[in-house]
């Protein structure tokens, strides 16, 4: 029983290997980072992530061992009000990138699980619809980064 | 030689009476915002009442409006469990402190909470000076935040729980900026770039200084 058990983590193990190359083959991230706010609050994530292949990809979440929660959202003005959604699914066409900027889309990062502080490197998993994952690292920054 | 070393003693003092006279002038003109080149809306001055307010400050304390006369101020309505559009409003109104140098000491930022329950003082003086050291932060009570929202016209309701026990808070993201005597005189908003905020709010306190 116990063997079935390592057997099963092993591959499961392989596979979430398998599908992070997978990703990594087709999704290219830069400039991640994290603005750290002070206390509990939740922060912000931001990032440039291109799909460099030639089908489409759908992003529809994200995880990191950092923080409880991670979602996606999108901040928007309408009539000098400022609002905030989740996003469920976020459509990557081929060869297109999508800019995570303050302001627009973004992670919102939630109940840190241990203190991040400013300059720490943060990783996240990006979760696609088609079950590939792609591990990137986020740069922590401060409150007033600009 | 008597009558040249006269001439020359008036020389001085005549382009000095021209020169204050220039200054003057100019002093008036700068007096008078209608004439000046603001790069922000401009158009409320006259339109929305004079800052008032009783509220508590984030080091606990009461404070009003007037404890902040001779400053201009710069009043954001906003929340700190807004993970996006918030911070970055609070990043260019610090990047506005920075390009005002010495200046930034007759401003303040006044961070006004749309989210009491949650917005504590202790929380509060945490967020404001991890963007800058000329931020205030200030709360009440449910009752009072209306009230003031109300009479700067300021929208804000809490949207649905986002399924982790928080909840993110719609809110007006206009920045009024009020000036040393307290008159409402300016309107900006997040897109504004801290250039033209710098650009107008260093106009406001050299002009407070001027007259």
């Amino acid at each position: 029983m116990r063997k079935l058990a390592l057997v099963a983590a092993l591959l499961a193990m392989g596979f979430t290997a398998h599908a992070a190359t997978a990703a990594k083959a087709q999704v290219h991230v830069s400039h991640a980072w994290i603005r750290v706010l002070p206390g509990v609050l939740p922060a912000g994530g931001y990032a440039t992530i291109s799909n460099t292949g030639d089908t489409p990809l759908t992003l529809t979440g994200a995880s990191s061992p950092a923080y409880a929660h991670v979602m996606l959202h999108k901040s928007s003005m309408q009539n000098g009000m400022s609002h905030m959604r989740m996003v469920k699914q976020l459509k990557l066409p081929a060869h297109a990138t999508v800019k995570f900027a303050p302001g627009g889309y973004h992670l919102m990062l939630m109940q840190a699980t241990h203190k991040v502080s400013p300059g720490d490197t943060v990783p996240v998993t990006l979760h696609f619809a088609d079950g590939r994952q792609l591990e990137v690292d986020f740069t922590a920054r401060p409150a007033n980064a600009q | 030689m008597n009558i040249h070393r006269r001439t020359r003693r008036l020389i001085l003092p005549g382009m000095l009476l021209a020169l204050s006279c220039a200054v003057m002038v100019l002093g008036g003109c700068s007096s008078h915002p209608s004439q000046l080149d603001w790069k922000l809306n401009s158009s409320i001055r006259g339109h929305l009442p004079d800052l008032k307010f009783q509220l508590t400050n984030d080091n606990g304390k009461t404070t009003t409006a007037e404890d902040f006369r001779g400053k201009v101020a710069i009043v954001f309505f906003g929340y700190t469990h807004c993970p996006d559009v918030c911070p970055l409003t609070m990043t260019h109104l610090h990047m506005v402190m920075q390009k005002l140098g010495p200046l930034a000491d007759d401003a303040r930022i006044l961070f006004i909470s749309v989210d009491p329950a949650r917005d504590t003082p202790e929380v509060l003086h945490q967020y404001v000076k991890a963007f800058d050291k000329h931020a205030v932060g200030l709360t009440g009570s449910e009752d009072q935040i209306k009230r003031l929202a109300k009479r700067y016209r300021v929208a804000f309701n809490r949207g649905p729980s986002n399924g982790h026990g928080g909840y993110e808070v719609n809110h007006s993201s206009a920045i009024y900026i009020f000036d040393e005597k307290g008159h409402a005189s300016l309107l900006a908003t997040p897109v504004d770039t801290p250039d033209d905020m710098a650009h107008d709010v260093r106009q406001l306190i050299t002009q407070e200084h001027a007259s």
